[in-house]
């Protein structure tokens, strides 16, 4: 460091320095000059330190990011390519896993854009979107409860990523109940669901909602008041609303910067508008803020899953029309999931009709009018947009989706670049990035 | 009839294979090789309800260097194929890899431009396991075959033989192409 | 590439190009382009058409232009957008090719040139407002000639509650257009996207280079005319062709 000292003249009141900002300057650069600590670290793509497969080039000086870039594509799976040789239908067996934390919002988002195509917003029943919107908000929690738990393992807390993990089995163990599977589940369908409810799920949901209601105090006295945590989160990850809305930040980032920008209460989707919850805010644009908004959420949608089984009332879960509901009735069988035999034995023996429509629909599809659509819902992470380009076939002509994973990731150079190495965990950790979404 | 007849109380005899084998199986340090889908399934694994910690597997270690085993949960990109064979030319022998899911295996549902079929093009795979997502009990099921296998491998000599027949073996072996009648 | 046409915008009139050259955009006709043939009743890609309708030719076109009213806020924003360009000298007929209503959404179709100054225009007006672009998302449509590339943004306005979308088409043979990542920094990786899968070139773009596959890779794989990559799977004697080259329907 230079002990040069500033400039001094004698006046007739004594001596007078003078001290200007160029001093500072001077300094800084003289000492980046002596010392080459200027190093570029390459973290990742296999780091267990990032969100899956996500390479951070950091170019520090000592223990400060002067520059961060994201190295993006290792997991590219070419699902919007594949969807355009598949049936519109088979569709959502590859959107769900696309962000695969939250693939109840793939597969929404995706029906309502295929149903936006075909007209039929309005013919699907009621039933099947209390239960999407049931699903969904289920869906909610277990994503924000891998983002806490993971976000605490890269902090080094296992304790926390124990409880997310403990506290998602119970959501997992409900999807299994719905859908025959844990995860991937496209169970969601253009024109309505795959199949009902089966019996005792209600029982179950309001057992899980139970439990879960006090399992969730848990993560506010184990993070929320605890010094070391906010230690680490308070003040790291900054992006405040100018920053969101040109990096075209959505979901908590945007929300933590005291704009409560919700498309459930702004562009309501699957009758929204008539749940009652809160979008939480808070005004301190930090990882701290989004990680208190992921919070409370998880407690919103508890309760908005509580007024889902309120609402649940005996009905279809397929729009009628023939010509878009898959004919298959499924059942459970020792070998999983699939077709019901009574109703494979009643097609193949009683109607000769009934199975040469079954046989078209299932090879074939059905078609869409040749158009485009989009629909955006509000994931856990931001909003998810679909855009759907049909030519008029029984496959997608073009499917892409706009995944908010993708678009908060681009945030991170902005929250990273001054602050620390060990901060650029938890900022990314904060933005929730999910590599499937990502990369697609 | 021989020496252990002379041996006094409190020996145990075993081979050194043997106890190399069982040595190994009963520490395991799997890498953290988690991609997408089915690395969620594996971190479920190790956390609690299904706890890896009971067959001595909960630490996943950082760094390969560090690790004898490479569970490759989920699909491998092309983009992502030459970092996995690094990752796994960094691991110290004696070293096993389990393929977890379908993605991994074979290349699953997704026969495209994006994904490697198979993640055997890049490394020798102990253990296939099906499944999109494997639940936790297959993986720990498939854990548990691979330690089976581990506990029996053969070390020097022994092993360099029990490679060559092996070898040798899937050189006859009939290519599935070729193999007729039921699909099981 | 605009700015430095953009002092008398008015002196270019409005595509009026030779349809023989193969880099220029094509002129649009009164309905929506067409961009498939359907042939015969399923559009079987391979094998014949056992209907009896193996004959029959239908042309696919997507919607074409509406006619005002559009209904709702699309008059407003319509209006206001094109009172705005005409402020700024720029006749709204010049960039605005046409608008399209279909189901409940408004699409601008705009000439690629005009596309950063529309764009900042929609995003500044404080009565247009649409403050977050929500990326870009490319077209491929190889049968509809002189416009096979299209790049489809759709912008958001937080402070109205609106959704409207830009479309913007480059030929095939000149496939460049001007990049909004200047308007909509957000577009940076997007655009980085769409030029990967689609070799859409944007320019002003400050780094424009693969995203998604590895540097060295050839092609751009969602292009139509980039095939799937599938490989056939074999099993025990049986062979399943890869999903694009299965008998399919359309």
């Amino acid at each position: 460091m230079s002990t040069q000292s500033a400039t001094a003249r004698e006046t007739t009141e004594g001596k007078v320095y003078t001290v200007t900002g160029g001093d500072w300057d001077e300094v800084v650069e003289a000492a980046a000059k002596a010392d080459d600590e200027r190093i570029v670290v390459n973290m990742g793509p296999q780091h267990p330190s990032t969100h899956g497969v996500l390479r951070l080039i950091l170019e520090i000086e000592g223990e400060t990011v002067t520059e961060a870039r994201c190295g993006i594509g290792y997991l590219h799976t070419g699902i919007e390519k594949n969807l355009e040789y598949r049936t519109w239908t088979q569709g959502t067996t590859f959107v769900t896993r696309m962000d695969y934390l939250t693939s109840f919002f793939n597969e929404t988002a995706y029906c309502l854009a295929v149903e936006k195509l075909l007209g039929i917003e309005d013919q699907v029943p009621d039933r099947a979107t209390i239960i999407r919107v049931l699903l969904m908000e289920l869906n909610r929690l277990s994503s924000h409860l891998v983002c806490i738990a993971t976000g605490g393992m890269e902090l080094g807390s296992t304790t926390i990523m124990i409880y997310g993990f403990r506290d998602r089995e119970i959501i997992l163990d409900l999807y299994e109940l719905i859908t025959g599977l844990r995860m991937n589940h496209a169970f969601i369908r253009p024109g309505g669901l795959a199949q009902d409810l089966p019996p005792g799920a209600v029982d179950q949901i309001r057992e899980a909602v139970k439990k879960l209601r006090k399992n969730l105090p848990e993560y506010d006295k184990l993070a929320t008041g605890n010094p070391i945590f906010k230690a680490r989160m308070e003040g790291i990850g900054h992006l405040d609303l100018a920053g969101c809305m040109a990096l075209g930040a959505t979901g908590p980032i945007l929300r933590s910067t005291g704009l409560p920008h919700d498309l459930r209460k702004t562009q309501p989707y699957c009758g929204y508008e008539t749940y009652d919850f809160e979008v939480p805010t808070a005004d301190t644009c930090d990882s701290y803020g989004r990680f208190l908004i992921r919070l409370e959420e998880m407690r919103q949608s508890l309760h908005i899953v509580e007024q889902c089984l309120d609402r649940l009332k005996p009905g279809p879960v397929m729009v009628a029309d023939k010509k878009i509901a898959w004919p298959a009735q499924l059942a459970l069988g020792p070998d999983g999931l699939g077709n019901s035999l009574d109703h494979i034995r009643k097609i193949m023996g009683t109607s000769m009709e009934a199975l040469i429509h079954h046989f078209k629909l299932v090879t074939e599809g059905f078609r869409v009018p040749p158009g485009q659509a989009y629909t955006a819902v509000e994931s856990p992470k931001g909003e998810l947009g679909v855009h759907v380009v049909s030519d008029g076939g029984t496959r997608p002509y073009r499917v892409h989706f706009r995944d908010p994973s993708f678009t908060n990731l681009q945030a991170m150079a902005a929250m990273c670049e001054g602050g620390q190495v060990a901060d650029v965990i938890v900022a990314v950790a904060s933005i929730d990035p999910v590599m499937g979404g990502v990369d697609r | 009839m021989g020496l252990e007849e002379k041996l006094p109380s409190g020996f145990l005899l075993t081979t050194v294979e043997q106890a190399a084998g069982w040595v190994r199986k009963s520490s395991m340090f799997p890498a953290t090789f988690g991609l997408a889908c089915c690395a969620i399934e594996m971190m479920t694994t190790g956390a609690g309800r299904y706890d890896l910690a009971r067959f001595g597997m909960e630490v996943f270690r950082g760094s390969p260097r560090q690790a004898d085993l490479m569970i490759v949960a989920g699909r491998v990109s092309q983009k992502m194929a030459p970092v996995l064979r690094q990752v796994y030319d960094q691991m110290p022998n004696p070293k096993w890899v389990i393929s977890m899911g379908v993605c991994a295996s074979s290349g699953g549902m997704f026969n495209n431009y994006a994904i490697v079929q198979g993640v055997d093009h890049i490394v020798p795979v102990d253990i296939y396991l099906p499944g999109c997502p494997p639940r936790p009990e297959m993986l720990m099921d498939a854990i548990l075959k691979l330690h089976e296998k581990v506990r029996t491998s053969k070390l020097g000599v022994n092993a360099e033989e029990a490679a060559r027949e092996a070898e040798e073996a899937a050189l006859k072996a009939l290519p599935t192409i070729e193999m007729k009648g039921l699909l099981r | 590439m605009s700015d430095a046409k953009e002092p008398d915008p008015r002196s270019e009139p409005n595509p009026e190009k030779d349809l023989s050259a193969s880099n220029l955009p094509g002129q649009r006709g009164d309905h929506g382009e067409e961009i498939r043939v359907q042939r015969g009743m399923f559009g079987a890609n391979n094998g014949g058409d056992t209907s009896g309708y193996g004959g029959l030719v239908r042309p696919v076109r997507l919607p074409g232009p509406s006619s005002r009213p559009y209904g709702g806020w699309f008059d407003e924003v319509a209006d206001e957008l094109e009172g705005a360009l005409e402020e700024q000298g720029l006749l709204p007929q010049n960039a605005i090719e046409r608008t399209v209503v279909d189901r409940g959404e408004l699409t601008f179709h705009i000439e690629r040139e005009h596309l950063p100054r529309v764009a900042r225009t929609l995003r500044d007006d404080p009565a247009l407002r649409f403050e977050l672009c929500t990326g870009v998302s490319g077209v491929h449509y190889p049968n509809d000639k002189g416009r096979e590339l299209h790049a489809v943004y759709h912008l958001r306005s937080i402070t109205h509650n609106r959704l409207i979308r830009l479309e913007v088409s480059t030929p095939d043979g000149d496939r460049r257009i001007p990049s909004l990542v200047s308007v909509y920094p957000t577009n940076d990786w997007h655009e980085r996207e769409t030029y990967d899968f689609f070799g859409i070139v944007f320019d002003g773009h400050p780094a424009l280079t693969r995203i998604m596959m590895p540097d060295d890779w050839q092609g751009h794989p969602q292009r139509k005319d980039y095939s799937l990559g599938g490989i056939p799977v074999e099993y025990k004697g049986a062979q399943i062709p890869a999903p694009d080259q299965r008998r399919s329907y359309s």
